[in-house]
């Protein structure tokens, strides 16, 4: 590995040595060999992330954080900037797919068990990052300054101020004491860029987690032997390559063929603090939170409830008290992790909707089971579910 | 490729002989709408996207006087709009807006196919809804009866009757037609860089498709590697 130092990469090896650096960690690394296509999806969150950053860097040359101006210059950029449209798809598009790419990746953290023992930091750091991109899908949606931006920064201030103690200042901080004003504007545009670029530190932290324990793969069984594992590259730069380019196609067929499905028409419509909108809906991918938020008649209750359901997955590595990783063992986990992830659903479908009648009732149920699963599933289950044997190595050899 | 897009700029002048349901659109618009609705995110320049020639998007804009500063006796000045400015509204503010029409603000055209519901379709079933009043209906003064809406009754007066323009391409001016038209330039207003995107969109979608069969191709080939060992 060490090369003399007359050549130019020998030289810099002497002096900070990141060419073996790479080479140990993304050219040799040792890779479980039975990774399904549900590992991509960490990858295409990066990408989606890098393409946010890169998009949002032009699109803030032409953005101009007041009230007075801001519809107007989303309005230039959107017609008169040169690809000005195509760059704003681009962001538009990349919230979308990075979320969409986070819940997929999450859930199979939570089926395959990689949150537990010896990766907690990875799980806790990720959901860091998942709380970091939610400030800054919130700020960011708050800057065109639309109707939506308006009144669904109105549901979280508002939303702010029911927290005991802390809320009205922390709400009046945010806001700069005039309302919802060009203040409140200038200091949520900041927020979001500061918040975007916070994630790319946090990420770091998370590989590097992850490249001290290890990826988890689908039996949950560690790798023993060097026949267990492969080498990340040539294998899974091509894997992560083809999936990449399957995850690219989505996007693109997203923002080129259907943008409207990743904007509520309404939003169009400059901010009026007079005219409230029938019904404040949420994108897509806070619908499960806002259906959890206006679950219960009680303002600060669904607060707590809401806050509760994010704060409840950290604790989610010492709430499972299996030894068995991976879902695949856990017979009677797997259908109680399914039904999780359609109540998840069912509480983003609710939260499109007016919190009346069958969706009231089927958010209040996703809700209860929601927290039935990690407070009680999770812990007590184990004694009383019979796993399954796991296999002896991650190839699936011997029972 | 380049060959593609030299037929596309050759085919243009051509296309542009015969009007286009959005050219057209933008002629009402210019004649009828304009005269309550403003158009406040689109410059007179961008109407080069439905095909306008540069000397009409010049002389349009010359027809337009635009606020300009404080002459030096501090009063108010104007000057003919630029190609590159907005087209704006026919009323110096809003409170001169609502004063001519009953109080209500006549909603800007820049989105008004993407905000309405139901789109540009929405629009052309407005405009040809209206109907003669019948006589057990009564209406407050301001309201126009329209068969379009669940109240049967609107705040425009009816804009548009048969022959009001005159095409230049020699198109019947009727009530559909202009309706239809009218939509079909706010769909593009609305809209504009529609053509472009999907345009676009197709490119992007064949190279990733090429690259994605190269990369399986790649990836199987890598793999095989692995399956082989296994045994």
């Amino acid at each position: 590995m060490s090369k003399p130092d007359n050549t130019p990469a020998g030289w810099l090896e002497a002096r900070l040595p990141i060419i073996s650096a790479f080479r140990r960690e993304y050219v040799d690394f040792a890779m479980p060999r039975n990774l399904t296509y549900l590992w991509n999806f960490g990858a295409f969150a990066t990408i989606a992330l890098a393409l946010l950053i890169v998009s949002g860097i032009f699109l803030a040359l032409n953005y101009t954080p007041s009230v007075a101006e801001a519809f107007n210059s989303i309005e230039t950029i959107d017609r008169h900037v040169s690809s000005g449209w195509l760059v704003r798809a681009i962001h538009m598009g990349g919230v979308s797919m990075l979320f969409a790419a986070l819940y997929v990746h999450m859930a199979r953290s939570l089926y395959y068990g990689s949150y537990k023992a010896p990766r907690e930091l990875l799980w806790l750091t990720g959901l860091g990052l998942f709380i970091l991109v939610m400030i800054a899908a919130f700020a960011g949606y708050i800057l065109p300054w639309g109707q939506m931006s308006y009144w669904g920064a109105t549901v979280v201030i508002n939303a702010m101020n029911a927290v005991p103690l802390i809320g009205p200042a922390l709400a009046s901080w945010l806001l700069g004491g005039e309302g919802l004003g060009s203040v409140a504007l200038h200091r949520i545009y900041v927020l979001h860029f500061v918040t975007a670029f916070s994630i790319i530190g946090v990420i770091v932290l998370h590989v590097a987690a992850l490249h001290v324990v290890g990826s988890n793969n689908p039996t949950g069984v560690e790798p023993k032997t060097s026949a267990d594992v492969v080498p990340f590259h040539p294998y899974y730069t091509t894997k992560d390559g083809l999936g990449l380019c399957l995850f690219l196609m989505v996007y693109a067929a997203l923002i080129f063929f259907a943008p409207d499905l990743l904007t509520l028409a309404n939003n169009y419509a400059m901010a009026n603090p007079l005219v409230t909108p029938g019904d404040i809906t949420p994108e897509w991918y806070f619908a499960p939170f806002y259906a959890i938020l206006r679950a219960v008649p009680s303002k600060l209750g669904g607060l707590i409830l809401t806050a509760g359901s994010l704060v409840v997955l950290f604790a989610v590595p010492w709430l499972d008290r299996s030894p068995v990783r991976s879902a695949r063992y856990r017979p009677v986990l797997r259908w109680a992790l399914l039904a999780l992830f359609a109540a998840f659903i069912a509480l983003g479908v609710a939260g499109m909707h007016k919190p009346t009648g069958l969706w009231l009732a089927l958010s209040r149920i996703s809700v209860a089971y929601y927290y039935a699963y990690f407070l009680i599933l999770l812990p007590f289950l184990p004694r009383v579910e019979i796993t399954r044997p796991e296999p002896a190595t991650l190839r699936g050899e011997g029972a | 490729m380049k060959r593609y897009f030299l037929g596309v700029f050759l085919a243009l002048p051509l296309s542009a002989q015969a009007a286009t349901p959005e050219q057209r659109g933008f002629q009402v618009y210019r004649q009828v709408c304009s005269t309550c609705h403003s158009l406040n995110h689109v410059t007179f320049a961008d109407l080069s996207g439905i095909g306008l020639a540069v000397p009409d998007i010049k002389a349009y804009a010359a027809s337009r006087q635009v606020p300009d500063g404080l002459d030096d006796d501090g009063d108010p000045k104007t000057r003919a709009a630029h190609p590159s400015d907005p087209i704006g509204s026919p009323y110096p503010n809003e409170a001169m807006a609502r004063l001519a029409n009953h109080g209500d603000l006549p909603p800007d055209f820049s989105r008004l196919a993407m905000t309405e519901e139901g789109g540009a379709r929405r629009i052309e079933t407005i405009l040809r809804s209206y109907a003669p009043k019948p006589s057990d209906v009564v209406l407050a003064p301001g309201s126009y009866y329209n068969t379009a809406f669940a109240q049967n009754h609107i705040g425009m007066p009816p804009p548009l009757h048969d022959g009001q323009v005159t095409y230049a391409d020699g198109t019947k001016a009727t009530i559909p037609q202009m309706s239809h038209d009218v939509g079909a330039f706010l769909d593009w207003v609305a809209h504009p860089h529609r053509e472009a995107r999907s345009h676009t969109g197709l490119v992007v979608l064949i190279y990733l498709a090429g690259l994605g069969t190269l990369l399986a191709l790649l990836k199987r080939r890598v793999w095989k590697r692995v399956k082989e060992t296994r045994q």
